[in-house]
Parts: C-alpha cells; structure tokens; sequence
C-alpha cells in the first residue's frame, strides 16, 4: 500500500473548525499520557485545572485577567503576521511598554487625576512598545533582516535590561536594599469592573478596531497584500517599506498597551518578569486563531485556562506548573499537523491498481493545477 | 598574574563558553544544510539539558549522561522531523512550538532536582584536564618556558568534551564538503526535487540530518547543565539556543567558520565579566554587573544586521524552509 497526498481545492469552514478541534483534543489526550507517565492521575490533574480556573467566581476573575494581555498581545501580533512579519518580540515590546509607563507614572506628580495619569502612562507604554517593534521592522524594510532573530533578541535585552533598572539605576531607595522598582503612584492604578479590571473592556474594543483596521481599512489591505506577497504588493504600487514600518510601529504599540494593562491593572510594580512568558504564549493565541481577530477571544480564554489552571494543579495535585507548556507545545504540534488534513486529501492505494487506474492520477494531477507553477 | 597569563586565561574561559555554541551551531549547520530550518534549538539545548542533568544525577555515569542528553533532544528533533517532514508542517512555526514544548519538557523534568549538584564522579570527568602537560622540565628555561606555560594555560587544561566537541566540528566539515554523502546533503538542501531525481532518498536523508543535528544541540544543552554549571536552574539556556540560530547565519552553515564564530561569542559571554576585574573599569556603568549581560543578545543583533546588510546575504541552502513534496514535481 502506498500513501499520497492530494491538495484539495478548497474547505469548508465548519470542516477545517471541527478538524482543528478535534486536533486540540487529541493533543488534550496525549498530554493526560504525559501526565500518566510522570506518576500523576491525569484525571485529577485536569479536573485541578479546570476547578483552579473556572471553578470560582474568583478563578474566572483570574482567568480572564490572565487572558486579557494574552488577547491584546495576540491582536498585535496578528497585525505583524499578517503581512508575514514574524513578531515573535512580544515579550521584549510588552516589558518596553511596561517600561516607558512606568517612567510616565514616576514623573507625574503626586495630586494628578486618574482620568489623566491613566491615559497619559497608556500613550508611554504605547510609544515604548511601538518604538521596541519597529527597531526590527526598519532593519526588515531596509536590509531584509531576519526578524524573528532580531525580535527575539530584543526580547532578552529588554528582560535584562530592566534587571538592570531594579538592580541598580531605578532601585528603590525606600525599600531597605531590596532590589525593586518603587510601585505605582494610586494615581496610576487602573479601575475596577465587575471585579476586573478595565482592561478586558479595553480588549474587547480593540477585537473589533484591530478586525474592522485589517478587513476594510486601506493600509489593512496594503498589509494584507505584503502578506501575501512583496511583489506583487510592489508591482500594485504599494511601498512596502512604509507598509511593514507602520505596521510593526501598530504592531508593537498593541504590544506596548498590553504592557500597560499589566503593569497599571496586574502588578503595580516594573519587574523583569512582568511578561511572564504572556509575548511568547500570544503567538499561539495569534497563530490558533488564524490571525482572526474574534476567534483570539476564544483562544486567549482558552491559554489562560492553562496557566491559570496549572497554578492551582501544582498547590492542589504537586504536578509542576511548567506541564502547562508541554499541553501548549503538543496543542500547537496538533494544530500545525491538523493544516496537513485540511490542505491535502490523504490518499491510500494499492500499489498494483495505482499503476493502471489513470482517473486517479488524474485527479490529482488537476488537484495539483494551482502548484503547477512551483 | 603578567598580562601573558591574563590572556592565556582569558582564551581558556573563551574557549569553555564556546562549546555548547559550537556543538549547537554545528548540529543546526547540519539539519539546515538537508534544507530545514529548525528554530526549535533552544527547546533541544533544554530538553538534552535536563535529560543529561536528570541522569547524571541519578546514575552517576558520564557516558549515561551524554547518551541521555542527545536521546532527549533526539526525541525532539524526531517530533520536528515527522512534523515538518512527513506531515508537511510549516517549519517556522513548528520551531516555535518545539521551543515552548522542549522548555516545558526540561523544566518540569528539572523541577524536582533544582538545587542539588552533580557528585565528585561527574565532576572527576568535567574538571578532569587529560591533555595538560607536565611542564616542571622547561619552566626554568627563558622565552621558551613562560611561553608553553601560556599555550598549556591556554589550548591544554580543558576537560575531554572541549576537544571532543572541535574532532565533531572539523568531523562536519569534512563530512559536509569531502563526501558524497556530504554533497548528497548540500545538494538535497538547495534542490530537493533534482535530488530526488537524481535518484537521493530525500526523505531518509532529511530525517537522519534533522535528528543527528537536533542531538547535537541536546550535547550543547548537556554541556551546559552537567559541565559548565554543574546544577539545574530553570530556563538554564537563557537564550543561547537562540543564538545558536543566528550564528548558524554567521557563519554560513560552515562547521569550521563555527570554531571562529562561536570562540568570538564564547569571549563576549566572559569579557565583560573580566573587565570588571579591572579597577579603573569595574566603576564604569557599562561594565556594570548587569550591564555585561546584555552584551551576547546585543552582540547577536550587530552581527544579524552586518550579515544582512552586506551584499549576497543569502548563501544558505536554496530550498531551505521550504517544504518538500514528491507530488508537485
């Protein structure tokens, strides 16, 4: 017997959603193996996750605080990867917002309006964020840098780079030697709605800016085009690099914002581990979703479950937290295979009839039409 | 302490930061030589990390410990392979993925071992200094004596690994330019579908070079864990897997180039370290203790954007990231 592929012309949306469903769940059922193998009760083990995250009225709180940056971070980086500009520097962006605002808010004195620190830290963290992105985004327009290299990079600059500030340049005179960044002024803390904070309002507006920018919006068009191709982008007459500039500069100011949200709604202080891992885990929320803005709602939710779940599993059950990573990693390796099923039909013969039967050859010679050009 | 010995120390260290690059560089030169870019390194260096680390502890066999640290990212790199080989997955992001699950890997098998430190018998091995000679002879003699006392301080007191790691470097080399099953790998890398006419078995041939080059990066990641460190710490390749990526660029997907390149980036992890041992610099904010950390990662992106800005920037394999299928001949 012999296995071939053969493209498909084309997927019904339902089909390639069930598909990729049934991909996640497989990779659910492969991680509770994981679990089974390192001694533990899988069973035990996602039910602590699950009542850890969505248990309570307190771990929904949680659990949508957590998906609130993942959300943001991936709605910018859906903009860099849509026209294929690989922004894996979210974390680096995010800490560089993070940054910026909190220099913003240590700046400000001390009788200020929340109504006017809130918004003015938001356009700091926006600028550090935006200003962190298009470092790469110039190199990539200019010289074709790689800027999944360089992204990443800047992400460990930044992370030690505000190590640097705790230790020694920003460290808290007041704080009995310890090495931290002095908290926020009150001034500088963000409200409260139903128990969390603004943010997930922020987020749900920006759903609909960052879908509404990327469909119908012309740069969104022109960074659709680059996407697709950077010559034919060149050919239509769109400049390129003014395209991928301004768009990892909105990019990388989603990323800043996000910043803002934990620093003024989460932690209230500047550390190095203000990402928390949040820029790199955004990449799957982006890339899951297939760069659909509404759909990152889903799979934000869906990532915060893991992270917030997987603390309360490593109290309640002693399994680490650091599975959560693993059950990401096999999502991904699912998702990425499932594309295999819903891009090719998977084709099995005997060898003796695929020598005689010419229709089937036929069929996949037209199947393969499109990629004749190749 | 003279200025020669100074020097001489200071190559030694160079050379000791530079191994677990070079292992690195040289496995990922060879699996982007077959035409796919793996960008899940740092993940390999993690999981070939805390296997070796979790065995070393528990066995207290070196060989066991180098045998498990290229079996753990030989099991990445596997998953990599059927993924991006048979399943015809983009290789970018399944790079990613490897990263986050070979993080995750390491950590969580790392966790339970944090804090504790190899035995004596590990250590016997990688303090162990086989070649160093015995100099007693000739140190009286003038020019000559101080002279080998400088080369021995710096080429000969390095454990077995070091020079075990430069034979799999020039290995490589020969291997990928002197071969034919070295120029059946180059050939598969810029042409896969000319390959394959011509009658190369593409699809063994990507597997074979996907894995052996993932285990090499998991000796890099032992190196680090068992022999540089000696104890498990999240995270414990901070990056440099990362590195290892743009060095790969660096150097040309070039195993002998890789002994200059990652000997620059080896000196780069330590010099700001022993800048500071120098009094009038030491005060200086740029030579401050967490200042000198940042100088890899910057480090990395100068050199990203001077490859990148020359002319002819691109000398990689023709075909590389780009999946390969029979049927669209």
């Amino acid at each position: 017997m012999k296995i071939r592929l053969a493209k498909k012309e084309d997927v019904s949306t339902p089909k390639a959603v069930a598909i990729r469903v049934g991909a996640v769940i497989i990779a659910i059922a492969f991680s509770g193996l994981i679990i089974l193998l390192m001694g533990h009760d899988p069973f035990e083990t996602f039910e602590a996750m699950i009542k850890g995250s969505l248990g309570s009225s307190y771990g929904i709180r949680n659990t949508i605080t957590v998906a609130v940056p993942l959300l943001v971070i991936g709605l910018g980086l859906s903009v860099a990867f849509s026209m294929k500009f690989w922004n894996i520097g979210g974390e680096g962006q995010l800490v560089m917002g993070a940054i910026w605002g909190t220099y913003a808010a240590h700046q400000m004195p001390d009788s200020i309006s929340p109504w006017l620190a809130l918004p003015l830290v938001g356009l700091a963290s926006i600028a550090g964020g935006a200003f962190w992105a298009v470092i790469p985004g110039f190199f990539r327009a200019f010289s074709r840098t790689n800027e999944t290299l360089f992204t990443l990079m800047l992400n460990y600059v930044a992370i030690k780079f505000t190590v640097y500030l705790r230790c020694e340049l920003w460290k808290d005179p007041e704080a009995k030697g310890f090495p931290q960044i002095a908290p926020l002024p009150d001034s500088a803390h963000l409200p409260k709605l139903f128990g969390i904070h603004i943010g997930w309002i922020v987020a749900l507006i920006l759903v609909v800016m960052v879908h509404l920018f990327l469909r119908y919006s012309k740069l969104g068009y022109e960074i659709r085009v680059v996407g697709e191709s950077e010559r034919t982008a060149h050919y239509a007459g769109i400049n390129v690099r003014k395209v991928i500039i301004t768009g990892t500069l909105i990019s990388g100011a989603l990323v800043g914002l996000a910043g803002m949200l934990k620093l003024t709604g989460v932690s209230w202080t500047l550390s190095e581990s203000i990402g928390g891992g949040n820029g790199f885990t955004a990449v799957m929320v982006a890339w899951l979703a297939q760069l659909q803005a509404p759909v990152m709602i889903i799979t934000s939710l869906l990532f915060a479950v893991m992270e917030q779940g997987s603390m309360a599993m490593e109290i309640s059950v002693g399994v680490p937290a650091s599975v959560s990573k693993i059950i990401e990693g096999l999502i991904l390796f699912a998702a990425l295979s499932s594309d295999l099923f819903i891009r090719y039909r998977v084709v099995a013969e005997r060898k003796s009839s695929a020598a005689c039967s010419s229709d089937n050859t036929s069929a996949v010679i037209a199947g393969n039409g499109e990629g004749g050009t190749k | 302490m003279n200025a020669g010995m100074m020097i001489a120390l200071f190559l030694a260290s160079a050379i000791r930061m530079s191994i677990p690059l070079l292992l690195g560089t040289v496995g990922e030169s060879l699996t982007e030589r077959s035409g796919h870019l793996n960008l899940g390194v740092e993940g390999l260096m993690m999981m070939g990390a805390a296997t070796g680390y979790v065995v070393a502890y528990r066995t207290d066999s070196i060989i066991l410990a180098i045998l498990a640290g290229m079996a753990g990212a030989g099991l990445g790199s596997l998953i990599y392979a059927f993924l991006t080989i048979s399943m015809k997955t983009r290789q970018d992001v399944t790079g990613l993925a490897l990263t986050i699950f070979g993080t995750g890997f390491a950590n969580t098998m790392g966790k339970a071992l944090a804090g504790t430190t190899t035995s004596e018998k590990i250590r016997a091995f990688t303090k162990g200094q086989p070649f160093k000679p015995d100099l007693t002879a000739v140190s009286e003699v003038p020019v000559l004596g101080p002279a080998l006392e400088y080369i021995s301080a710096a080429l000969l007191q390095h454990n077995l690994f070091v020079y075990l790691s430069f034979a799999i470097a020039v290995f490589a080399y020969w291997y990928l330019f002197h071969t034919r099953p070295g120029l059946h790998v180059r050939s598969t890398g810029e042409n896969p579908a000319a390959a394959d006419a011509s009658g190369i078995r593409v699809t063994s041939l990507r597997y074979l070079h996907v894995i052996v080059g993932g285990m090499f990066c998991g000796l890099g990641g032992f190196y680090i864990s068992v022999v540089n460190v000696g104890t498990w710490l999240d995270d414990i390749i901070a990056g440099r897997g990362w590195i290892v990526v743009a060095l790969v660029i660096f150097i040309r997907w070039h195993p002998l180039k890789a002994i200059a390149g990652t000997l620059l980036f080896g000196a780069l992890e330590i010099v700001g370290f022993r800048m500071q041992q120098i009094p009038a610099l030491g005060s200086l904010p740029i030579f401050s203790q967490y200042a000198i950390d940042l100088y890899p990662y910057l480090m990395t992106i100068i050199v990203l954007v001077i490859t990148y800005a020359r002319k002819k920037a691109w000398q990689g394999p023709a075909s590389l990231g780009q999946p390969y299928f029979r049927e669209d001949r």
